[in-house]
């Protein structure tokens, strides 16, 4: 790959500084904050509770939603105004079935586990950043998961393929997004959506390195995680799924 | 929201017993009480992060040009709003704004407003063409009771955290990529104390629990000198004069706590 100058010295496969935290929402079943550069994403996840109304309760299985929300002051420019639009109605389901793959929903008949995501912040990216804070709200709810839910915009700006992209890369005239959620044990992907012009093996080189940079998100989330689950006196070396739901169920007593 | 007989007797009876489920004294704040600048520092002309306990709510102001009223014509406005959707509370509800956000939203409107705390003369780039408009939000991310002062605490702590961005005069473009180094024009600062009133004993800062089993409260404004700009009374039950100055009177001791943080 050949060098170009990505603000702040990033590399072409280099992440925006991340920060993740699980446990930001006292009242919610689970919650978690994710912030990539400076778009943060908050998660609050409260279920499974009956869905009304009760005519969209399902027998078979239960029904996930999520509530994309960006805050009135988190639009760079003027005022986003408040409610949804057809743009975070579209984001809500993509969403939705971004994250359903990662659950079994077969165990909440007639509920609804629901996910709401608030943007404090945002320079890109949005989507992704809701999605990896809801998956970690959802793990730390307590629910059975498949796997993690990793998401990350890789895509092309000035000819290079790139991963997060920020704002002026995304919007630059050549920009290339494209939001993919991974399932990073299993490597099956959640999310895609592509916007811009783009030749199908840069598109290929592009899911090759969506598949690289989702593990490190994904190793910032299980991070998070662990570190919110692990008592402080034990050695914190090897946290592995279980110890972390384990050390919930004891939290929970 | 369903009032549970049995808590609202235990309530009641631990109250008598001169005692607070949490076991702080009536007229105490909760000690865990901060304010956080700058929350949304990028996309927000300014922002802050209230913590009261486990209450938490963020609040952050845009300004954009509008035109003016007609009878206003060389002030700016502010329009305050307030979003409460389950993300805060598992009680509170999507959809259309609640009557419970509108009040409170209305509410911190009224103390920052007929306060006259910003100064909206100053925020005249035209008169009778151009004045800049003050938005404030809010958003509770925890809800564990008393959202009423961490609201109005939060909206004057991102009023006093706001810078104004670039106006291009020639073509009256706003670049809100770059801010000046201009603070809004403050005269007072205005912070709302709810004061409430279960059984025959009166509480301030309020859990979720208490306020759930509230007979009546007052949320009263108040200035820097101790003022008083704007109140709202809420509740079923009646107040007498006596309760209403007590209220006053214990409102004006708590702001003392609030300030101290700002």
């Amino acid at each position: 790959m050949s060098k170009i100058k990505r603000a702040e010295g990033r590399a072409v496969d280099g992440l925006r500084p991340m920060e993740a935290k699980v446990g930001v929402v006292p009242s919610a079943d689970g919650s978690a904050m994710f912030k990539i550069g400076k778009t943060i994403a908050i998660a609050s996840v409260r279920g499974p509770r009956k869905l009304h109304p009760k005519f969209l309760q399902n027998p078979e299985q239960g029904r996930l939603r999520c509530f994309y929300n960006m805050v009135s002051f988190s639009g760079s420019g003027d005022r986003v105004r408040p409610g949804p639009n057809r743009r975070t109605k579209e984001i809500n389901l993509v969403m939705e079935s971004a994250l359903a793959p990662a659950l079994n929903l077969k165990q909440f008949p007639n509920c609804a586990i629901d996910v709401f995501i608030n943007l404090v912040q945002t320079d890109a990216g949005t989507r992704c950043a809701a999605i990896t804070a809801a998956a970690m709200a959802l793990a730390d709810a307590g629910f059975e998961m498949k796997d993690m839910v990793a998401a990350v915009a890789v895509g092309m700006s000035g000819g290079n393929v790139i991963a997060d992209l920020d704002y002026i890369e995304d919007s630059a005239e050549d920009g290339v997004d494209i939001p993919i959620a991974m399932m990073p044990n299993e490597g099956k992907i959640t999310l895609l959506q592509l916007d811009g012009k783009i030749a199908p093996k840069s598109l290929d080189e592009a899911l090759k390195l969506a598949k690289v940079v989702c593990k490190k998100i994904y190793d910032v989330q299980r991070k998070a995680l662990a570190d919110h689950y692990t008592i402080a006196d034990e050695p914190t070396k090897k946290v592995t799924k279980k110890a972390t739901k384990k050390a919930k169920k004891e939290a929970k007593k | 929201m369903s009032q549970n007989r049995i808590m609202r007797d235990h309530i009641r009876a631990l109250l008598k017993k001169d005692a607070r489920p949490d076991g702080r004294g009536f007229l105490d704040y909760r000690t865990c009480l901060s304010v956080e600048y700058g929350v949304s520092p990028k996309t927000a002309e300014g922002s802050a992060r209230v913590r009261i306990g486990k209450t938490d709510v963020i609040a952050g102001i845009k300004l954009g040009l509008a035109t003016p009223y007609p009878d206003q014509q060389d002030q700016g406005t502010i329009m305050v709003g307030a979003e409460l959707t389950p993300f805060s509370n598992k009680n509170f509800e999507m959809g259309p704004p609640s009557i419970a956000s509108i009040e409170l939203a209305r509410v911190v409107d009224r103390g920052i407003r007929e306060s006259g705390a910003i100064d909206l003369k100053k925020l005249c780039v035209k008169a009778g063409e151009q004045v800049w408009q003050v938005f404030i939000d809010i958003y509770p991310i925890n809800d564990d009771g008393n959202l009423r002062d961490a609201a109005s605490l939060a909206a004057l702590a991102a009023l006093k955290d706001t810078l104004f961005p670039t106006l291009d005069k020639k073509t009256g473009m706003v670049d809100y990529y770059t801010k000046t180094k201009t603070k809004l024009p403050l005269n007072d600062e205005p912070l709302e104390i709810t004061v409430i009133k279960i059984g025959d004993t009166f509480l301030v800062d309020p859990t979720l629990e208490e306020e759930e089993y509230l007979d009546a409260r007052i949320t009263v404004a108040l200035l820097k000198d101790g003022t008083i700009c704007g109140m709202q009374k809420g509740g079923t039950e009646a107040l007498s004069t006596e309760d209403i100055s007590q209220m006053v009177k214990i409102a004006g001791d708590t702001v003392k706590t609030l300030r101290k943080v700002l």
